[in-house]
């Protein structure tokens, strides 16, 4: 018997990271821009998903959405009534999505066909973070219901968004939302970072993102 | 919790390994983990069990090796150690910082084997 140890230097998710980056040079060839929309569960990301598919459509952009979920297609159905191409990704247990699951997803998407495509990752503010998609963007939502510390208990996910939205602003008084401590936390862990303040009920703030989207997309 | 997913890409990724030594055991696989990658290591060590049964890594320990997060401050033209989390300052001129330098790795960094001698 002799003992040896063996250098190995490999990333663990090195499949996930060959299979992303796959994707990334897919989506640049065809010259779709792509988000990838993580929040916790309730933050209402499917919300702003839906504004935003709507009023893209209607200034005749091409845009389209992958959506993941433990269970259940109804996010899938609510987004689907915006008019834009929407597929469901079943994760069944698992906790974030990892990008074979969307290679797998946009089988048979002329992707040439799209200028953008959103990808709503599983409600979950910690294992999506590990896990590359491809994306150009990676867009942290926070809503106002859910205090302004939030970016200080989960720095793991907010240091790595190129992105920052706040939710609900139309319901910021009522729950006493402090915006100016929120704004400040956000960028405490991701200094520089955009920041946009949103309602999707009201669609305040929507001006604003579309623009950043126009611009991202060059 | 995706740490058992995480786990299972470990056993896969040294299962293929130990191709190269045929007969060998696996006393030892050492990870360099940073505290940006979202991984717990209590909850690594447990995965690390249930993952391991029934494979070529049963029964060997796993070694995590945590990195911190290092940030090049463009103020001081120099790398330097975050210690907070919840603060990504410089820790000597105070600017914010977000050239990230190191503190999202995952990886294998190596593993200790018992390989079986050839005979002559």
């Amino acid at each position: 018997m002799t003992t040896r140890i063996v250098e190995l230097r490999r990333g663990i998710l090195k499949k996930n990271d060959e299979l992303a980056a796959g994707l990334r040079e897919r989506y640049t060839k065809a010259g779709v821009l792509v988000l990838n929309l993580v929040s916790s569960p309730g933050t209402g990301k499917t919300a702003f998903l839906e504004r935003t598919l709507r009023e893209l459509r209607a200034r005749g952009a091409r845009a389209a959405a992958l959506v993941g979920d433990l269970e259940t297609d109804n996010d899938a159905k609510r987004l689907a009534a915006s008019g834009a191409p929407v597929r469901q990704i079943n994760t069944h247990g698992i906790c974030h999505l990892e990008a074979g699951m969307v290679g797998k997803h946009l089988e048979g998407w002329d992707l040439g066909a799209l200028d953008y495509l959103f990808i709503e990752n599983v409600g979950n503010l910690v294992c999506p973070s590990s896990y590359d998609l491809g994306e150009k963007i990676r867009v942290a939502l926070l809503s106002v219901t859910e205090g302004e510390d939030k970016p200080l208990k989960y720095p793991t996910l907010f240091n790595s968004a190129d992105a920052a939205v706040i939710t609900k602003m139309d319901i910021a008084e009522p729950c006493d939302f402090d915006r100016v401590e929120a704004l400040k936390n956000i960028r405490e862990i991701r200094p520089r970072i955009r920041i946009f303040e949103t309602s999707a009920k009201t669609g305040s703030g929507m001006e604003e993102w579309l623009g950043y989207l126009a611009e991202e997309r060059g | 919790m995706h740490e058992l997913s995480i786990v299972s890409s470990i056993v896969d990724s040294v299962t293929e390994s130990l191709a190269a030594y045929p007969g060998a055991t696996v006393k030892e696989v050492r990870l360099r983990v940073g505290t940006l990658a979202a991984v717990i290591e209590d909850s690594l060590q447990f995965c690390y069990g249930i993952a391991t049964e029934g494979t070529l890594l049963e029964g060997s320990k796993l070694v995590v090796k945590m990195l911190p997060v290092v940030m090049h401050c463009e103020r001081c033209g120099q790398d330097v150690e975050i210690s907070s989390l919840q603060s990504f300052r410089c820790p000597q001129c105070d600017e914010p910082v977000s050239d990230l330098r190191q503190g999202r790795e995952l990886e294998i960094e190596s593993i200790e084997i018992d390989e079986v001698e050839e005979k002559a």
